[in-house]
């Protein structure tokens, strides 16, 4: 830095490591507490060291579930987070990638119309339109359904305008010298377009990846059928029943199971993980 | 806005807004008019029958003490979100941007909990601060003698999900001020300090003042999280209650439709809810784009 001062050097780091303790302490209380039998976690003080439980909770979890909240293996629910999270990536990439293509190179009645129509999306989240978008994906008969907890969320006004953004920014040349060569639309977008896209594409698709396995309000709606049930929406009903009966461990176990997929994902990708944050918001 | 060289094709273009443009009318068009008509109705508990009445939905929301105390609640619970998230998200920014050696490792450990889900984030911090249990309520026994319950006190309860809502927004907010103050001219800097300014004027004359676009930025969009985003963490933890005191305005949007099934008047909040989404949303398209300078 500009200049030395040795206090200010062990405040800056004393302030970072209370942050990373203020972030990291919930989880550590949870990862702690999946580890210990049921009745260790009914009074205070509850252990803050690990116990000795952890393979037959997390075995338990992960084929038999949690009989008091249904009985779904949290393998199942996580399988089903990791096909709508999937589901919901691929498809809102490959619909905004082809809207954005079309509004960016083409010229045609309407386009401002469409490019609207895309950008109110933006200010409708599902929170607030919930009840007649379930009425409508009940007469669509998409409940319990892979489809139903997919397509209704596919639509995406920011990764639209981060392609479109992106397209604007690859030069003119390249359609010019893609035209004299006679290559048509079609082969200009698989040639060159979408090789050009990969990073942004790669970027996106962690963003989309967390978005897609976090959702919880869509799934709790649409799937009555536990076999539908994801994990994110699942745990709400282990907490429910465990007002009553001690089965902390294992719902903490759960929360554990849920958040590390997209934890994974961002860590490992980190560097690309902050530049698709950064750019799809802007 | 669009390039000089395009392609020409009377049909290809329609055919690629098409499947957005679906979805789009489906599922987002569709619901918002389905929502407006239904919010001029009143329709008897089995749907057989509705009549029209106007803005009585409305008008009966704006007379309920209950709706108007949501409105309070979310922009409390909004406000201290967005407040709590963002100056710790700050302090924690200011301080890995003067780090240069352990940055990255600082960094890993800052940004994961983007990567939770509200309702996780919600459930561990109900477990950490259950009365019985959590190890926070035991702390504030033991060493404040303070008897934490927030199944019986609506106050604590909004609190414990304004520190989980704020908890999981951290990481996002520190991702951007970073971006943002790493943007800010290291001569700038240099040339005040060699003036003389200490490093906290030079914080609040420099530093401040050219991250104002991208505080601008955060603080619609931390606003839009705690407004909508943070259904899950009330739902999966204290579902509103107790007595109403966490109820916020997407929460109830919910429980009148789907609990109480009054459909008309939860069309009108929905409507109502729209009406604040658009207003933002203009907000942040209008000035940000302007960029708040100096």
């Amino acid at each position: 830095m500009v200049e030395n001062r040795p206090f200010l050097k062990i405040l800056t780091h004393a302030v970072l490591i209370l942050g990373v303790l203020f972030l990291c302490f919930p989880v550590w209380m949870a990862l702690v507490a999946s580890t210990h039998p049921g009745d260790a976690l009914v009074r205070s003080p509850i252990p803050m060291w690990f116990g000795d439980q952890a393979v037959e909770n997390y075995t338990t979890l992960l084929s038999g579930g949690v009989a008091e909240a249904g009985g779904v293996p949290v393998l199942r629910m996580m399988w089903n987070s990791l096909l709508m999270a999937l589901g919901i990536t691929f498809g809102k990439i490959a619909v905004s990638l082809l809207a954005a293509y079309a509004i960016v190179y083409f010229r045609f009645p309407f386009r401002m119309g469409f490019f609207w129509l895309i950008f109110i999306t933006l200010m409708l989240p599902i929170e607030v339109r919930i009840l007649p978008t379930y009425d409508i994906v009940t007469n669509l008969g998409m409940l319990n359904s892979y489809w139903g907890l997919t397509v209704p969320l596919i639509a995406s006004a920011t990764a639209t305008f981060l392609f479109r953004q992106f397209f604007l920014t690859i030069p003119d040349e390249l359609v010019e010298a893609a035209r004299i060569d006679r290559a048509g639309p079609i082969r200009f977008f698989f040639d060159i377009l979408l090789p050009l896209s990969r990073t942004n594409i790669a970027a996106l698709f962690i963003i989309l990846f967390i978005f897609g396995w976090n959702q919880y309000l869509w799934p709790f709606i649409i799937t009555t059928d536990v076999d539908l049930y994801t994990v994110v929406m699942g745990i709400q009903r282990m907490v429910n029943v465990g007002e009553g009966l001690p089965i902390w461990h294992l719902t903490m176990g759960t929360a554990i199971l849920a958040l590390i997929p997209p934890v994974v994902v961002v860590l490992a990708m980190q560097r690309l993980f902050v530049k698709g944050l950064v750019e799809s918001e802007k | 806005m669009q390039k000089r060289v395009v392609f020409r094709s009377w049909w290809l273009p329609y055919l690629l807004v098409l499947p957005q443009i679906a979805v789009t009318l489906v599922f987002f068009i569709w619901p918002a008019y389905q929502a407006l008509e239904t919010s001029f109705y009143i329709e008897d508990a089995f749907g057989f029958s509705r009549n029209f009445v106007g803005l009585d939905n409305f008008r009966a929301l704006f007379n309920d003490p209950g709706y108007l105390r949501s409105f309070w609640t979310t922009l409390v619970f909004g406000v201290s979100v967005t407040f709590l998230s963002m100056s710790i998200a700050l302090a924690l920014a200011v301080c890995a941007n003067r780090v240069i050696r352990s940055a990255t490792t600082y960094r890993t450990f800052l940004i994961w909990p983007y990567a939770v889900a509200p309702a996780l984030a919600g459930v561990i911090w109900f477990f950490m601060m259950n009365p019985s249990l959590g190890i926070i309520a035991y702390w504030l026994e033991s060493f404040f003698g303070y008897d934490w319950n927030h199944y019986v006190n609506g106050r604590e309860a909004l609190i414990m999900v304004i520190i989980a809502a704020a908890w999981k927004q951290i990481s996002y907010n520190f991702l951007f001020f970073l971006a943002g103050m790493q943007s800010i001219p290291k001569s700038m800097i240099e040339a005040a300090a060699i003036d003389g300014a200490s490093p906290t004027r030079r914080f609040w004359t420099i530093v401040f003042p050219l991250l104002s676009p991208t505080t601008f930025f955060l603080l619609v969009v931390n606003l839009v999280y705690a407004f909508f985003d943070t259904f899950a963490i009330i739902h999966a933890t204290t579902s509103g209650g107790p007595a109403d005191a966490t109820s916020i305005l997407v929460y109830r949007v919910y429980s009148t439709g789907f609990v109480g099934q009054d459909y008309g008047s939860s069309a009108a909040q929905s409507v109502i809810l729209m009406g604040i989404v658009i207003v933002m949303t203009v907000i942040q398209f209008r000035y940000v784009e302007r960029r708040v300078n100096y």
